[in-house]
């Protein structure tokens, strides 16, 4: 089988401004991402001629998404061939493997991506709300608010108002499988916080140890706040081309080796089949399906960490350690730091770096490969990478080569 | 009379044809899930058709309310204002069918009692028009 992603490459990327509640019009950041990136590959608007992200204008949270396609498409008074905003698919990740099948397939020759979020500014200062609260939800909340259909339905009136509730279970069956502990988990989140440090965007920059982890406040057994990543406002853009025009370009092409977009168990938070991982686990393996290439070859890694148990999750499922041995593999940190085995999330991940969604993870990958890193550079001129999002029922994931 | 202990606030499920047989099933005091009749899969949530053999003959059927916890958590975030945290959010397995589970909390009992493996029988919160299934220990 010929992995038609190949003729698919990450040519430019872009980035607006960041922070944990900036109060600015939410579309104006995504046009500043998408411009820049659109710039980074050396293009104009004239060249694009396609458009996708995730999830679309509509759904979710307040603030959870700043555009959809109809808003930077008319913006920028784009001339496109293909298009595709939504949130039914494989992870937010899924409209980049959207993306790549597009110029593949001859719909498109630059697709333009772009994640934008505003969850900050939108939760003021009362803090992350549950679904289906106080306007929480997709068309939730208020008085005589009724949960339907899965998940709502079957979460909500159980009191379980949040993914934190709901990913906090599957935490729990593999600490109780495979004897995982909250000082092995609290890597992900330690790991995370000393990476921001050389990421100037990163939203928590200053240094935590163990003992700040272990005495935080706990949100969902065995979640405490680090666990959970902290929502911002920001943009993030990418430019997906097809690889045979991509050659001409201002940057060297990142091909596209492989995506994983499968979901092979029940698309649910609550009945997948094993409680310990989640969609992820299908994704991962999807991907190693469709390359020569192996986990080992692998210089850095960008892994979802909407909850800390996520990422873990993801090293695991992508095989980077056995199924069950991501606790001890992460402990004290060190394969995962940036000369270890694996360095992992090496902006900060959205635990510290920031809630972007999927796509900071993406842009990271691009970055590092580029060798554009500055202070959080991974050592060793690093030329394979995977970006990974999404975690319950969501997951995508993509493996990027540099020549 | 003792007053009944004050219930929580809880968002509502929406009730349909569908899904009266699961939400209802508590006023009188059984908990409800579609089973097929050509081939006896459970199935949850309620669906027009059997997932295992594709047959439409899907009927509602009591189940024994005996399951096992598979995971839980206890939620110490005040989503809404409550006077009981933590409490446990739970997915319990019912004895009927290996992977017929629901979420729901396990009540009855401290919080930090919840184990995976616990065994556990339904209860219902009758709140409006629906009944509320959770689990309370199955006493040894
Ligand atoms: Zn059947």
């Amino acid at each position: 089988m010929e992995a038609l992603e190949r003729r698919a490459a990450l040519t430019g990327i872009g980035q607006s401004e960041v922070g944990r509640r900036l109060g600015r019009d939410p579309l104006e950041l995504t046009l500043d991402a998408c411009l820049a990136a659109i710039r980074d590959a050396g293009l104009t608007t004239r060249d694009i001629d396609g458009l996708a992200t995730y999830p679309g204008a509509f759904g979710g949270n307040p603030g959870f998404t700043g555009a959809g396609v109809t808003d930077v498409h008319d913006a920028l008074r784009l001339e496109l061939d293909w298009y595709s905003g939504g949130i039914e698919r494989p992870g937010q990740l899924g409209a980049v493997i959207d993306a790549c099948a597009a110029v593949a397939c001859g719909f498109a020759t630059h697709v333009l991506c772009f994640r934008s979020v505003w969850e900050g500014t939108a939760q003021g200062k009362g803090g992350r709300k549950g679904i289906g609260l106080d306007g929480g939800g997709s068309g939730g909340g208020g008085r005589g608010f009724r949960a339907s259909g899965a998940p709502m339905e079957y979460t909500l009136p159980f009191r379980a108002y949040s993914a934190a509730n709901w990913i906090a279970m599957v935490a729990q069956r593999h600490f109780h499988e495979f004897g995982t502990t909250r000082e092995q988990l609290a890597w992900i989140a330690l790991n995370a916080r000393r990476h921001a440090a050389g990421n100037p965007k990163a939203i928590y920059r200053e240094p935590m140890t163990l003992d700040d982890y272990l005495g935080a406040r706990l949100i969902s057994t065995p979640f405490c706040l680090y666990d959970c990543d902290v929502p911002c406002d920001g943009a993030t853009a990418m430019i997906v081309s097809r690889a045979e025009v991509a050659r001409d370009l201002r940057r060297p092409p990142l091909r596209v080796e492989a995506v994983g977009s499968a979901l092979r168990g029940r698309p649910s938070w609550d009945q997948f089949d094993d409680l310990t991982t989640m969609a992820l686990r299908d994704a991962a393996a999807m991907l190693w399906e469709r390359t020569d290439l192996q986990p080992a070859d692998v210089d850095v890694a960008e892994l979802y960490d909407g909850f800390s148990f996520i990422a873990l999750a993801w090293l695991e499922a992508l095989g980077f350690c056995g199924r069950g041995e991501g606790g001890p593999f992460i402990e004290g940190g060190a394969r995962i730091d940036l000369d270890g085995e694996i360095p992992l999330n090496t902006n900060g991940g959205q635990l510290s770096g920031g809630r972007l969604h999927g796509y900071g993870f993406l842009h990271e990958a691009c970055l590092q490969l580029w060798g554009e890193g500055g202070d959080r550079q991974v050592p060793g001129d690093p030329r394979v990478a995977v970006a990974a999002a999404g975690g319950g029922p969501l997951g995508g994931c993509l493996l990027l080569t540099r020549d | 009379m003792a007053e009944a202990p004050e219930k929580s606030f809880r968002v509502l499920p929406r009730v349909t044809a569908a899904n009266e047989h699961f939400w209802r099933g508590g006023a009188e005091g059984v908990l409800r899930f579609l089973r097929c009749g050509d081939c006896g899969t459970w199935v949850h949530p309620p669906s027009p058709i059997c997932p295992s053999c594709h047959g439409k003959g899907l009927t509602p059927e009591a189940v024994s309310g005996l399951g096992t916890v598979a995971t839980w958590t206890l939620n110490h975030q005040p989503w809404v204002p409550a006077s009981d945290h933590p409490y446990a959010i739970a997915i319990v397995e019912l004895d009927e069918q290996s992977g017929l589970r629901l979420m729901t909390n396990v009540v009855g009992c401290a919080a930090e009692a919840v184990h995976i493996g616990m065994r556990v029988r339904v209860v219902f919160e009758e709140h409006d028009d629906v009944w509320i299934p959770l689990f309370e220990p199955v006493e040894a």
